[in-house]
């Protein structure tokens, strides 16, 4: 008999990982009396592949986070080992910031946080089944025997449902390595109606820092200027570590080739799909046989453990190949393996049962973060489990969820593409998912999504007045770029700048649009320039000189948001719109999209499709159906 | 005859009915059907049926209703090239071009540890200008496509009873225009469709160009000089037994903006040996009374029409509206990408006027999604930390 805990919460979170943290953390700030459940109190958020957070579009989300209120990008900055900012050269929209992070001390950093929270409870416990009443969720079940109440209830299940973890022919069942996993709670899933799939992922082994030979290997060290990722902390003093670089050669390959008879992907075990852009190493070398060396950037877990982390160098071998490849390569000669690779199995549930808001379809009340709507990285799951904690605690307050645009944030082009797209491996971010990547760069997720989260209640009056101010620094500097002039009698300016002859004067913003300068040089020539920050400097400058390519994606934004706007009522019944073709009314009923632009990225919805739907929409109005 | 949608053409399911020949039958069948509730199909509806269901895409659709109006051989061969997709493959192969291009700078973008192929943008430059030249020449192939499948409109000029409409009724082989010896019995234009060489044309037969007192003649007048504008070719016709006078000069000096033959009539009759160097461009001796040069002419009409011999039997045509403006876009985007690599603009921009091309290009043959670019990259290079 289940005892009940005696107290009701407004929102319960199953699961402290990277999206259990946030949306506890954001369901709490907003006020709502909330229960952080995890199997295990010593593990919360922790980083179970790579000990990093960031990089390209991923660092985007933690910026957006930020922005929001979370919490990723300050316990990023707080536990950094060392950062990086990535392709500063190719574009202001695609520079990414990463951080390698102390492992145990961004878990332990998180767990600090929680347990500081007045609204927040963590406890220990394993969720095994949910409790539905007609009006949606009303709880929990833990295997302990305890009943936890709770109208709203976020699952973060990670890896853990179902999880099954394979190293050569051998496979048992776990959530991570030296983890239980957690049985029961998909099938009560699947009893609710809900369709439940199977995803695989993988990690490499940890190796031993005092066994590698660090004097043959290439060292890779971070930034001299420390940016962070936290609008909070721009710019601080990082005493950093360095990475270093090892290559696989030909007898790498040869071992892992010989011993493929012992991979459980290569001999059918693993049902589950893994993901194309994070494929093992015995898929390297599969796929890619031309390739005489693939690369692996040996990163430490953080300051005090031993432990190296060989990225790229996923793998599911046994144990024993797994040492004698790891040894074959410069460098890595005397090895130890501390923990071996594996790769996991786990539960996920299909998300296009879910709605933007991550509110599941089916069970109102019910939402779902991170692996379990099928995504990959801990970046996405955070982003996720904020939203769902936002949503959750709005949901509470009898206030609409907040949704992000797909011109808004690369969080809303996540959900859109979730809620939208069949998922056919773990869902990653890359820059290139977003059409209108221009408007959502690090640099301005402030200016998108601060006021947000002011809105929401999770923006603290600290990050609003620092905000305020550099919005301030920005139109001034606005004004100044528009308004001060060169005039073409000030002979020593226009030397420096290297203007040529100047028939009339020109503003300082036609001068910024000459690719050869750059804001600093004006810096002198404005007092409004002179005390704007670095950071709104840089926003300056960017909005000037590429004004026609984000103009155009303005435009495009525009162009589509009659579509974006025309909400498809819940009640629509695709079947009975004659036109459509069979395959796209199961797919439109199968997702049952909230607006129509979200049905225009339906796979196999065509724009005839959409014309007839917009046609049908406009006859249901006037009529509508009961 | 009964096939199951999705595999019929309308991806409906869908009746064939075979009968025996004959109208009558086929009226019976008919009328029974009506009778018991079915409607007749109106134009096009199979066709757009098969549109709305997916079954084709919209430049296929387009092809059918050029297929469903060719006026000759050679147009109908036309829309059925296009139909099979020629237009969509060559346009294909173009945004293949593209795509790998972007796949490239895409993965540059967002792999920045990867060890990717180096950063050679010289190469993709060159691949983009290939493309440039091959899309720039499908654009100005839009003309001659739209001769073969709209027509040519082709204008009969030259001084009153010079004989227009003799060689009109030569060229039609039968009788259309009235023809007397009473100078401007044609007072109006008179339009008539014909295949010249396999390309359809429409002569347009006219009221001669003279200063004439007569109200009627000299509406008539006005509206030749507007047709100039419209046609596609001038012929020319000056009287070959009579010697070039002002008037001739004249009309020379109209035809002189447009595309334009000189058709030396009567060469039955005295032919007039004393023709000016100006006239002897283009110039054509037929006689409508014999025959004679009737055909050198036909073949001049053909040859001077479609004046780009470079494409052949097998090569693309545009021959919509739509494709034209939608192919214009791309190159816009593409010259722009040109333009912003000569500037140094970063990755990023490049990768986003590729995009904009290959939208534009989506619109004649389906989107590239980003999944499509994503595939790419991963299945092209090895990614994966």
């Amino acid at each position: 008999m289940l005892v009940g805990y005696g107290k009701e919460y407004q929102v319960i979170v199953v699961g402290a990982g990277h999206a259990g943290c946030e949306a506890a953390l954001a369901a709490a700030r907003m006020g709502c009396s909330t229960l952080l459940l995890t199997m295990s109190l010593d593990v919360v958020a922790m980083m179970s592949c790579n000990p990093s957070v960031g990089g390209l579009a991923k660092g985007h989300l933690v910026h957006e986070i930020d922005a929001l209120g979370g919490e990723m990008g300050l316990s990023a900055d707080a536990t950094a080992i060392q950062f990086r900012r990535l392709n500063t050269r190719k574009g202001p929209a695609v520079r990414a910031s990463r951080v390698q992070s102390d492992r145990m001390a961004y878990s332990a950093r998180m767990k600090t946080v929680i347990e500081a929270e007045n609204m927040l409870d963590l406890k220990q416990g394993a969720v095994v089944s949910l409790e539905v009443g007609d009006n949606g969720i009303r709880g929990v079940n833990t295997r302990e025997g305890l009943f936890f109440a709770g109208l709203n209830v976020i699952l973060t299940t990670g890896t853990f449902m179902h999880g099954l973890i394979h190293i050569g022919l051998k496979n048992f069942s776990g959530g991570r390595a030296g983890e239980p996993a957690s049985e029961g709670l998909s099938d009560c899933l699947r009893d609710l109606g809900f369709k439940v799939g199977r995803l695989k992922t993988g990690t490499p082994a940890r190796l031993s820092r005092r066994s590698i030979d660090f004097d043959r290997l290439q060292q890779q060290v971070g930034d001299s200027l420390v940016r962070g990722f936290s609008f909070l902390n721009n710019g601080y003093e990082l005493n950093q570590l360095p990475c270093y670089i090892a290559n696989t050669n030909q007898q790498t390959h040869e071992i892992i080739r010989n011993n493929l008879h012992q991979s459980p992907l290569y001999t059918g075990v693993i049902e589950g799909v893994g993901p194309r852009y994070c494929p093992s190493i015995e898929d390297k070398v599969v796929r890619f046989p031309e390739r005489i060396s693939h690369q692996t950037f040996l990163e430490p877990e953080g300051r005090t453990s031993s432990e190296i982390y060989p990225s790229g160098m996923s793998t599911s071998l046994p144990p024993d190949v797994q040492l004698q490849f790891y040894r074959s390569m410069v460098g890595l000669e005397q090895v130890e393996i501390m923990r071996p690779g594996y790769a996991i199995e786990y539960d996920f549930v299909e998300p296009v049962q879910i709605k933007k808001s991550l509110e599941t379809k089916l069970v109102d009340g019910l939402f779902h973060a991170g692996q379990i709507n099928g995504t990959s990285g801990y970046e996405e799951a955070a982003a996720q489990g904020l939203i769902a904690g936002i949503n959750a605690a709005r949901r509470v307050q009898g206030q609409p969820p907040l949704m992000l645009g797909r011109e808004q944030a690369y969080i809303g082009v996540m959900l859109d593409d979730l809620t939208t797209q069949p998922t056919h491996e773990p869902y990653r971010m890359f820059t290139s998912r977003s059409e209108y990547r221009l408007l959502l760069r690090e640099d301005n997720a402030d200016q998108r999504l601060t006021s947000l989260g002011r809105d929401v209640g999770l923006v603290s009056d600290l990050r609003w007045q620092k905000f305020e101010a550099k919005q301030k620094e920005f139109i001034l500097g606005q004004t100044a770029l528009e308004q001060r002039r060169i005039s073409a009698s000030l002979k020593e300016v226009v030397a420096a700048l290297e203007l040529g002859d100047l028939s009339q004067g020109l503003s300082l913003r036609d001068v910024l649009r000459r690719p050869e300068i750059s804001i600093e040089q004006l810096v002198p020539l404005a007092e409004e320039l002179r005390k704007c920050s670095p950071e709104a400097l840089e926003q300056l400058e960017i909005a000037v000189k590429y004004e026609g390519y984000i103009q155009r994606q303005y435009q495009q934004v525009e162009r589509v948001r009659s579509l974006e706007e025309q909400p498809l009522p819940a009640a629509l019944d695709y079947m009975q719109i004659s036109g459509l073709s069979q395959e796209v009314k199961e797919r439109l009923g199968e997702v049952l999209p909230e607006t129509l632009g979200q049905a225009s990225r339906i796979q196999g919805v065509t724009p005839a499709a959409i014309a007839v739907l917009s046609v049908y929409l406009k006859r249901w109005k006037k009529e509508p159906k009961d | 005859m009964y096939m199951a949608g999705p595999h019929s053409f309308t991806a409906e399911d869908v009746v064939e009915i075979h009968c025996h020949g004959g109208q009558h039958n086929v009226s019976l069948v008919l009328r029974t059907l009506i009778q018991a509730g079915a409607r007749l199909a109106q134009p096009g509806e199979f066709s757009y049926r098969a549109f709305l269901n997916g079954r084709i895409d919209l430049s296929q659709a387009e092809a059918i209703a050029d297929l469903i109006h060719a006026r000759s051989e050679k147009s109908h061969s036309l829309a059925l090239s296009q139909l099979e997709g020629q237009l969509s493959q060559s346009l294909y192969l173009n945004k293949k071009l593209i795509r790998d291009a972007l796949c490239l700078i895409e993965a540059w973008i967002d792999f920045p540890e990867e060890e990717l192929p180096q950063e050679d943008l010289f190469k993709i430059r060159r691949s983009v200008d290939e493309v440039l030249v091959i899309l720039n020449k499908m654009v100005s192939s839009y003309n001659t496509g739209r001769l073969y499948s709209e027509g040519a409109s082709l204008l009969l000029l030259g001084k009153p009873n010079v004989g227009k409409s003799s060689l009109m009724n030569a060229l039609l082989g039968e009788n259309r225009a009235i023809v007397t010896d009473i100078p401007g019995t044609t007072r109006d234009l008179l339009e008539e469709g014909l295949v010249i060489n396999g390309l359809p044309v429409r002569l347009v037969d006219t009221a001669g160009i003279s200063e004439s007192s007569d109200p009627i003649e000299k509406e008539g007048v006005v509206r030749a000089r507007n047709r100039i504008i419209s046609s596609d070719l001038i012929l020319l016709l000056i009287d070959g037994s009579k010697p070039v006078d002002e008037e001739d000069l004249a009309a020379l000096e109209i035809c002189y903006s447009s595309k334009y033959i000189i058709v030396s009539t009567k060469a039955d009759l005295d032919p007039q040996i004393d023709i000016p160097h100006s006239f002897k461009n283009n110039l054509c001796r037929v006689s409508s009374k014999t025959g004679e040069g009737l055909d050198s002419l036909r073949q001049l009409i053909q040859s001077t029409l479609v004046a780009d011999s470079s494409f052949g039997e097998n090569s693309v045509l545009l021959t919509s509206q739509r494709h034209q403006s939608t192919a214009n876009s791309a190159i816009k985007c593409l010259i722009r990408f040109v333009d912003a690599l000569d500037n140094g603009l970063s990755l990023e921009f490049l990768a986003t006027d590729l995009r904009d091309a290959l939208s534009a290009l989506g619109e004649i043959t389906g989107e590239t999604t980003t999944d499509d670019v994503l595939e790419d990259i991963f299945s092209r290079f090895c990614i994966g930390k």
